[in-house]
């Protein structure tokens, strides 16, 4: 079966300085899919995320994102493509001088016609869609916690429907709790609205609880991609260690007892 | 129904025109195009103005549909029903069906706002609380004052503790940079003195009185308060922003945590490079003054460099040079003080940096050009 491919990556190279940090990666995420890129520290999978969100050029290879060159193209264009993605940052990245309410309306101002009154309305279905209160909405990002932080991120990521979502490790620093409920929103939310998910996580239970497929980060490109199944069956040392460590274990036990 | 396609199945053909369409086939009204955030400026008040005692919407021919669309018709079904009619949605598709019902459990309940009180009441509240928050300032500047003052005897006592690199940074950053601008205010202060003075003095013929004009006003107040307000405007911001960042980013927590003193270590050597600095500030100020206005008087009035000398030392007593030189220590306390206080009220957002940052210079100015004019007034009933 021959699956849409929203984002096209090939022979990616990035380097800091001498330093190279992703060298001929190629990657193909489908349309529907949450994808999860793993790796170890440093292998660069934050710098990948910022690569096709375009904050980063790489200093080589194709970016084709929605089938449309996404490097080398107009700025007008990279702004349509932009404009369908959204980005979520690891503590939210919020405006600190902005309520979360109109943080969540800053996307919306880009779209002609839209009344103040709607934007309003449309924010607030955001944010109470991101699993946060209504009267988050007229807090400051400095009055919130971590956790209602990374919500107000996903509900400003999330504020113009766009097809691709980016989630830069979404659990991260979460009580196990707010994790879990996290992840059952992103699951949500990708089903109901058909969204496209590129997962950058360390966080084996979100990727038992959320991802289609799973992308391994190592040796400066994507080694393994595949269902959490396949990824077991791996014999990489650090895919097995990974997948099989003790934490990977209580991972894996959680979700059958669920199951 | 089968023809509906999935969301965000149809790739959009032209990101830039994206159209909603709403047509009447019979008793149903079909809507097609996009019915997305994009479209929703022009399709929500044509949705909202349909009428009728039970309407039929039929979704099969949009080609897209998001949460905003959703919202949409559920704005739409919530307007007719308070008008106690109905609305169908006719030939959804399963992601449509799922997209709907999700945004109806998302939406939020608004709790009806708070009354807002106004009146007599409320400014007077208004009042009170700022008169509290000029006392609490006063208090806390105090408190801050006492701090320095305290670890300064501590460290006196210990003086293993004392960090003079940090001291000698500070002591170049607030001091030695200043060299520059401090002198050439000075220098164009004692030019327009000399020129402003020759030109009233020359009427009376008593153009030799220029040189204790300059000198007076120079070694009295100009030399030191308006050095004061450039290292106020220069070294209070800076204090507040490099200490509020740091409180910004939890690193005084920080500090805390590991048995690191923040007043000892943030500070006592901001606070005491200033009380060094300053009066030597001054004290090139009053040089490159004096400077200024010699140059000028020769040029203007025919001075000569010796005359103006001996002129100075003859006739100005040394009172003046310490009269100004007394104020500067405490000039440089207050502009320290209110720096670091400033720096330690910065919140957790970058506003409030900038916010406390401006209201640093403007206070310690502010404080400056007061101690100023206390110290005028004690002066003046001290007959110095």
């Amino acid at each position: 079966m021959e699956r849409d491919v929203v984002i096209r990556l090939r022979g990616i190279r990035t380097q800091f300085g001498t330093q190279v940090v992703h060298d001929d990666l190629n990657l193909d995420v489908y349309r529907g899919e949450v994808l999860g890129v793993v790796g170890g520290s440093g292998t660069g999978k934050s710098v990948l995320l910022r690569c096709i969100a375009g904050l980063r050029p790489p200093q080589a290879g194709e970016i084709s994102i929605f089938g449309q060159d996404a490097l080398h193209c107009s700025e007008s264009e990279r702004r349509a493509i932009d404009q369908r993605m959204g980005v979520m940052f690891q503590d939210g990245a919020l405006f600190s001088s902005l309520t979360v309410r109109e943080n969540v309306e800053v996307p919306m101002r880009t779209v002609p016609g839209l009344s103040a009154a709607m934007r309003r309305e449309l924010a607030d279905l955001k944010i109470s869609m991101a699993g946060l209160p209504y009267i988050a909405g007229d807090k400051f990002p400095s009055e919130l916690s971590g956790g209602m932080r990374k919500r107000a991120g996903l509900a400003r990521a999330l504020a113009l429907d766009p097809e691709i979502v980016f989630l830069d490790e979404p659990t991260a620093g979460l009580d196990p709790i707010g994790a879990s409920a996290f992840d059952e929103l992103i699951y949500g939310l990708s089903q109901s609205m058909g969204l496209t998910v590129f997962l950058v996580t360390h966080d084996l239970d979100t990727l038992h609880a959320t991802c289609d497929r799973i992308a391994v980060l190592a040796e400066k490109r994507v080694m393994y991609t595949g269902t959490m199944s396949d990824m077991l069956e791996v014999d990489h040392p650090w895919v097995h260690e990974y997948f099989h460590g003790p934490r990977a274990r209580a991972a894996l036990d959680t979700k059958e007892r669920i199951a | 129904m089968a023809e509906a396609p999935a969301i965000g199945e149809q790739a959009r053909t032209s990101s830039a025109d994206p159209a909603f369409g709403l047509e009447q086939q019979g008793d149903i009204w079909a809507l097609h195009g996009e019915l997305t955030v994009r479209t929703l400026g022009a399709a929500l008040p044509r949705l909202l103005a349909l009428k009728g005692d039970a309407l039929a919407l039929d979704l099969s021919g949009l080609t897209r549909f998001d949460t905003s669309g959703a919202w949409a018709l559920l704005k739409l079904r919530e307007q007719q029903h308070a008008a106690g009619h109905d609305v169908t949605l006719h030939a959804q598709s399963a992601e449509q069906k799922a997209l709907v019902a999700r945004v109806e459990q998302a939406i939020p309940e608004v709790p009806a706002p708070d009354a807002t009180r106004h009146g007599i009441q409320h400014y007077l509240a208004v009042l009170g609380k700022a008169v509290v928050g000029v006392g609490r300032f006063l208090a806390e500047i105090l408190a801050m004052l006492g701090v320095f003052l305290a670890r300064l005897a501590h460290l006196a006592r210990h003086p293993s503790q004392f960090r003079l690199t940090a001291l000698v940074y500070h002591a170049d950053q607030v001091g030695w940079r200043a060299v520059p601008i401090v002198s050439l205010m000075a220098f164009l202060i004692g030019v327009v003195l000399a020129f402003q003075g020759a030109v009233q003095l020359r009427q009376f013929g008593t153009e030799i009185f220029v040189v204790d004009l300059i000198a007076i006003s120079i070694l009295r107040e100009l030399g030191i308060l308006l050095t004061a307000i450039i290292v106020a405007g220069r070294t209070a911001s800076s204090f507040t922003a490099a200490i509020g960042s740091m409180k910004m980013r939890e690193e005084i927590d920080a500090m805390n945590t590991l048995a690191i003193d923040p007043a000892t270590v943030l500070f006592v050597p901001r606070i005491l490079a200033l009380l060094i600095t300053l009066p030597i500030l001054g004290m090139i100020a009053n040089v490159m003054g004096l400077f200024g206005g010699a140059l000028m008087s020769w040029i203007e009035l025919g001075i000569s460099p010796a005359m103006f000398l001996t002129r100075l030392i003859e006739d100005t007593s040394m009172d003046h040079v310490l009269v100004g030189f007394v104020k500067a220590p405490v000039f440089a306390l207050i502009i320290g003080v209110i720096g670091c206080h400033a720096g330690m009220q910065v919140g957790g957002n970058a506003e409030s940096l900038g916010q406390q940052t401006s209201a640093a210079v403007v206070r310690a100015i502010f404080a400056v050009i007061v101690a100023d004019a206390l110290f005028s007034v004690f002066f003046a009933m001290m007959n110095i």
